[in-house]
């Protein structure tokens, strides 16, 4: 061994221990940030040792500079004003595109080696070493292409770019999608044959699967499948290290691969939903309408703002439900006025967050966060179910299916089993809503019937803002 | 590297990555994502690796270069974005006093 093999294996080393470091970290509030610093160093850190390596041994040449130079400009630029631009709302959609992109690169890495076999990869190929190549450049590119469209797909629809059409929800999509699965076996065995044009009839089946499959995924699943696709961007990348036989990059995509199913297993327990039916059972809403739970409302009691406010004054307690409803409306930062008001009356005020709040996991604490809650506010749901029956008011903020008694009391409930906040427990419960329109699942919402629930009807913020408007005519806050 | 020693290192770094994740509260799940998004672009190396062995090939040049681009678009991105988020949760302590 010389000198830069042996620099790059070190620096390798350490790279692989900070970067699992880093995915360590992340997972404490902590240490996060840090964490994230962390990795970023490493990410650099195996730059500079791949480089290092390069120039110690066979040379950069001036050309290849200037190709890399071009790409890294402009590659970190666009990320880097996309990354302070956009709001924190579209979180999910930009991790979206980040992620799609990442697939991209592993991609075209696998076309380039398979159209232009690189120098090193040519040289006395046997027949196992060509075939683990060419096994490699597939997958490379099958879960790469699968990422990318995949990925696209589900940042248009959650920016409502595109809308779930209607033949995607019946049975001609598995048909649809089995085809391009069969066709992506056929180019990889002719690609394994030798025939190196049926590269791009894989190219061009993977991603069109990888659009069939995310096409019919409605918008309450979208953020499992993301997380899904995640974890394909770590195999791709995973697989690029295969084609170009990087260990850094097999564990590093290893690592991100099988972190991301992790995650995505954990949103699934969160929204009561097996991976599979995410996959292959269509949108929610569609089944649902078609089965149960579109009964009528009976007992709806409205209310005005103004009762709101003076039930609010008299509480000891109060307990906010915030959801998606909320986000879309932009109404964090009012909701904190209000809040402020209430605990600088002695009013105990405490967030119940669902696991699934918001459109992704965490989501609705990063956007509570932005409005300058104290995290010690913010309550998971197994901590403050049994706090309800003691607490004087709810305020459910555009959450629909994570309060609904059903998913525990109605086992005919497509909810049923869903983890849910026990609201009902509560003595006054006030759900600010637009109208009567279903959540996600497109269920009645048995809550909206029960004798102390009362609908205050209204966009969250303007909600909101008359609220703060009633408070302050009752003396609330004025200390 | 013989391809059996990659899979070991394939089937290590697996492993790793299930035992990293093990207990993660959820408020962190979104940042984490992001975060892990952003180490997936480590497809960089491979774009690098492209664009130095292409020998003056210019179509691979520009591939490499074009892939490059893709995977700095996803770390940079994915890390400015996650430090944005976690900015607000660790912002928190500093404010009360």
């Amino acid at each position: 061994m010389n000198l830069p093999v042996i620099i790059k294996f070190v620096i390798d080393l350490l790279a692989v221990l900070l970067l699992a470091l880093g995915i360590k970290g992340l997972s404490k509030v902590k240490s996060a940030r840090d964490a994230n610093r962390l990795a970023a160093f490493a990410m650099s850190l195996s730059v500079v040792g791949l480089l290092s390596y390069y120039l110690g041994t066979s040379g950069i040449a001036i050309q290849s500079w200037i190709w890399i130079i071009i790409g890294s400009i402009i590659g970190s630029l666009f990320g880097a004003i996309l990354a302070k631009k956009v709001p924190m709302t579209s979180m999910p959609e930009t991790v979206a595109l980040f992620n799609g992109c990442g697939g991209m690169s592993s991609l075209l890495v696998a076309l380039g080696v398979a159209i232009f076999p690189i120098s090193n990869s040519v040289e006395n190929l046997d027949f196992f070493k060509s075939l683990i190549n060419d096994v490699s450049i597939s997958v490379s590119i099958f879960v790469g292409a699968i990422t990318f469209t995949g990925s696209i797909v589900a940042m248009a629809k959650l920016q409502g770019w595109l809308s779930t059409p209607g033949w995607t929800q019946s049975k001609v999509r598995h048909f649809v999608n089995i085809v391009f699965a069969v066709a992506s076996l056929i180019a990889f065995f002719d690609l394994i044959n030798g025939n190196t044009s049926s590269i791009w009839l894989l190219v061009i089946v993977s991603s069109l699967l990888g659009i069939g499959v995310t096409l019919p995924i409605g918008g309450a699943d979208m953020p499992v499948v993301i997380s899904l696709l995640n974890s394909y961007s770590g195999i791709a990348a995973a697989a690029a290290g295969f084609v170009v036989d990087s260990q850094l990059l097999i564990v590093a995509g290893a690592m991100v691969g099988a972190a991301g199913l992790i995650l995505t297993q954990v949103m699934c327990k969160g929204m009561n939903r097996s991976l599979v039916s995410v996959l292959f059972g269509g949108s929610l809403s569609a089944q649902s309408t078609a089965s149960s739970g579109s009964g009528e409302y009976t007992n709806i009691t409205s209310c005005s703002v103004e009762e709101c406010a003076l039930t609010l004054e008299a509480a000891n307690k109060v307990i906010i439900v915030p959801g998606y409803g909320l986000a879309v409306a932009q109404a964090q930062h009012t909701l904190r006025e209000v809040t402020k008001k209430l605990e600088q009356n002695g009013i105990e005020v405490v967030y119940a967050i669902h696991p699934v709040a918001g459109r992704m996991p965490g989501h609705m604490n990063v956007l509570l966060a932005e409005a300058d809650v104290p995290y010690e506010q913010l309550k998971e749901m197994d901590v403050v179910n049994p706090d309800f029956p003691a607490t004087d008011v709810v305020l459910v903020l555009g959450a629909n299916d994570v309060v609904n008694p059903q998913a525990k009391n109605d086992s005919s409930s497509p909810l049923y089993g869903m983890p849910v906040l026990d609201v009902q427990e509560a003595r006054t419960v006030f759900v600010i809503k637009r109208g009567m329109s279903a959540g996600y699942s497109g269920i009645k919402n048995d809550l909206f019937d029960l004798p102390n629930t009362s609908m205050v009807f209204g966009d969250a913020k303007k909600v909101l803002n008359d609220l703060i408007g009633e408070l302050k005519d009752l003396g609330v806050g004025e200390k | 590297m013989s391809f059996i020693s990659l899979l070991w290192v394939l089937l290590l770094g697996s492993l790793l990555g299930l035992e990293l994740i093990g207990k993660v509260p959820p408020t962190l799940h979104t940042p984490l994502m992001s975060g892990a998004n952003a180490i997936s672009g480590i497809t960089m190396l491979a774009a690098l690796t492209l664009i130095v062995k292409a020998e003056g090939n210019v179509p691979l040049l520009i591939i490499g270069s074009v892939s490059l681009g893709f995977a700095l678009f996803n770390v940079v991105g994915g890390f400015f974005v996650t430090d944005r988020m976690l900015a607000m949760f660790s912002r928190k302590p500093s404010n009360k006093k």
